[in-house]
């Protein structure tokens, strides 16, 4: 795969940058990066086959585990500052099982060429949510969220959402040391794009788990939120890169009580 | 001027107070496996050039230098109060002990100007002890190299610290030089060209020898990551010329000319 501008791929890895270690898939349609945590949060950036200069995969599919700290370490080589004009070029190869990826990075007729071991792909968890399950539904525009998510009250354990047909329709609460503060956002503010809520739900998230989703929202114009019965959380980001292209990271989030609360 | 030769302790209050009492004396370690940096004007007649006023008496006439120990970083604490002075005035003194009086006027809105006084403990260097801080030649490289832009170097050398405690430096007198690191879980080399090889007089005849020397051949050393990174995280300003010296396995000589002064580093190999 060639990318002219390495920064299209490091900045969406970064965002889903909260281990060190990543799973990579790629298929003819592009690259998939997840990362997980505890069993119950799953993050995946994707960016397809048509943001790439050149992608191409050999096989059906290549799948490979990688450390992501190193691999961003040397997508950055050549520092993270965005000047205009300096661009950093990327050439990746991936010869197969057990082979190292090499990375061969470009800017100002340096080269830098990277070898970096891979592992045994994880078993990836499989939220299973699909459209058809999908409970409650709402797409913001992400600099309504920023702020709230930038300063959630880190002391409270869980972050708790609400979406409901009737008031508050949006809720965002924590219950931290100080006291527990409640975030609304009324259905029909600027900053709802699509309200489709069928049912109150509330439920809660550990909000050490979520509190790195808060770099993709850094990086979104529009963030989906959505819920399936079970409580499970998925939130969508859409990202629109340097060149206006668009790629999306999601975050999937397990609630931290099986218990979906019906509240009056 | 009584000798000391011990190294003084606290960091210094800033003006007025006396100065604590230096540690009983005891002679100051050489040490010669670790890294050295020199700094020196550019040449040795330009300490009037740069200097508006400039006074000194040494030990003795046939010894005219005085060799001074202290703590940097109250050195830089004093000069930061001198960012934007109008003059700074510097002297040694012996009042209770020897001490480096920094005397910065600063401008102030009054017609009486402010004049912020520290005063740094020094140890004084006796003269026994000189020959270990004489300031080393330089070596018998096996290549000489200029280096490439500081602000690459610097960031290609920041990641790589992340990824590794040890950098491989090598170069030939092609004008080619790679920074390179390995470890178990990854290994990454950066390649620069075309950078020129400074030519050194030759004095003794061993400018010839280095002619003979395969050009394409590499020098190369292993030094410690972190103490390049200082290094390079120290250029505040570019530099009018940057070059290294390598003597393969064994150390690695930076010299960086700035108008008035010249910077050398000396960091040598890892085992």
């Amino acid at each position: 795969a060639s990318l002219d501008n390495a920064r299209h791929l490091s900045s969406l890895l970064r965002a889903v940058h909260f281990q060190d270690h990543a799973t990579c898939f790629a298929t003819a349609n592009g690259l998939r990066v997840t990362v997980e945590d505890a069993k119950c949060i799953q993050a995946n950036a994707f960016i397809q086959a048509e943001i790439f200069q050149e992608f191409a995969v050999q096989e059906e599919s290549v799948t490979f585990r990688i450390n992501l700290s190193v691999l961003l370490d040397c997508l950055t080589i050549f520092g993270t500052g965005s000047l205009p004009g300096t661009t950093t070029a990327l050439r990746m190869c991936y010869r197969g099982y057990g082979y190292p990826l090499m990375l061969f990075l470009e800017e100002g007729g340096v080269v830098t060429v990277c070898k970096i071991n891979t592992q045994e792909p994880d078993e990836l968890l499989d939220f299973d949510f699909c459209s058809t399950k999908v409970v409650n539904k709402i797409i913001l525009q992400s600099e309504g969220l920023r702020e709230a998510f930038a300063e959630l009250d880190m002391t409270s354990e869980v972050l708790q959402i609400t979406m409901s047909p009737d008031k508050p329709y949006f809720r965002l609460s924590t219950f931290g040391n100080a006291g527990s503060a409640h975030l609304d956002y009324p259905r029909d503010s600027d900053l709802m794009e699509a309200f489709h809520c069928n049912q109150t739900q509330t439920n809660r998230y550990k909000i050490s788990l979520l509190k790195p989703s808060t770099k993709a929202l850094a990086l979104s114009c529009k963030v989906s939120i959505r819920t399936d019965a079970q409580g499970f959380l998925s939130l969508q980001y859409m990202i629109r890169n340097e060149d206006g292209q668009i790629c999306f990271v999601e975050y999937y989030c397990c609630p931290d009580e099986d218990i979906t609360e019906a509240e009056l | 001027m009584a000798a000391a030769g011990a190294r003084p302790a606290a960091p210094l209050p800033l003006t007025g107070s006396r100065p604590p009492p230096l540690p009983p004396a005891g002679p100051a370690p050489p040490c010669d496996l670790g890294p050295r940096s020199w700094i020196s004007p550019a040449s040795t007649t330009s300490a009037g050039n740069f200097f508006d006023e400039f006074q000194m008496e040494g030990v003795a006439a046939e010894h005219n230098e005085i060799y001074l120990e202290l703590v940097p970083e109250n050195l830089s604490r004093a000069l930061k109060t001198a960012q934007s002075a109008k003059a700074v005035k510097i002297k040694l003194t012996n009042k209770h002990c020897p001490c480096l009086r920094v005397a910065v006027e600063l401008p102030s809105l009054s017609s009486s100007s402010r004049i912020v006084t520290h005063d740094i403990p020094v140890g004084v260097i006796p003269r026994r002890l000189w020959n270990d801080f004489r300031e080393p030649r330089v070596p018998d490289f096996d290549v000489s190299i200029y280096l490439p832009a500081l602000k690459t170097m610097k960031s290609v050398v920041e990641r790589m610290k992340n990824l590794s405690n040890s950098i491989v430096i090598e170069a030939n007198l092609s004008g080619e030089m790679n920074l390179k690191i390995e470890t178990d879980l990854v290994s990454v080399t950066t390649h620069f060209k075309d950078l020129g090889n400074p030519p050194w007089a030759s004095e003794d005849g061993y400018q010839s020898s280095v002619q003979d020397r395969d050009l394409e051949s590499m020098a190369e050393a292993r030094i410690d990551i972190k103490k390049l990174q200082q290094l390079l995280a120290g250029q505040q300003v570019n530099p009018t010329k940057a070059l290294c010296n390598i003597v393969s396995k064994r150390i690695v000589h930076f010299i960086l000319l700035h108008e008035d002064v010249s910077l050398q580093y000396f960091i040598p190999a890892l085992a």
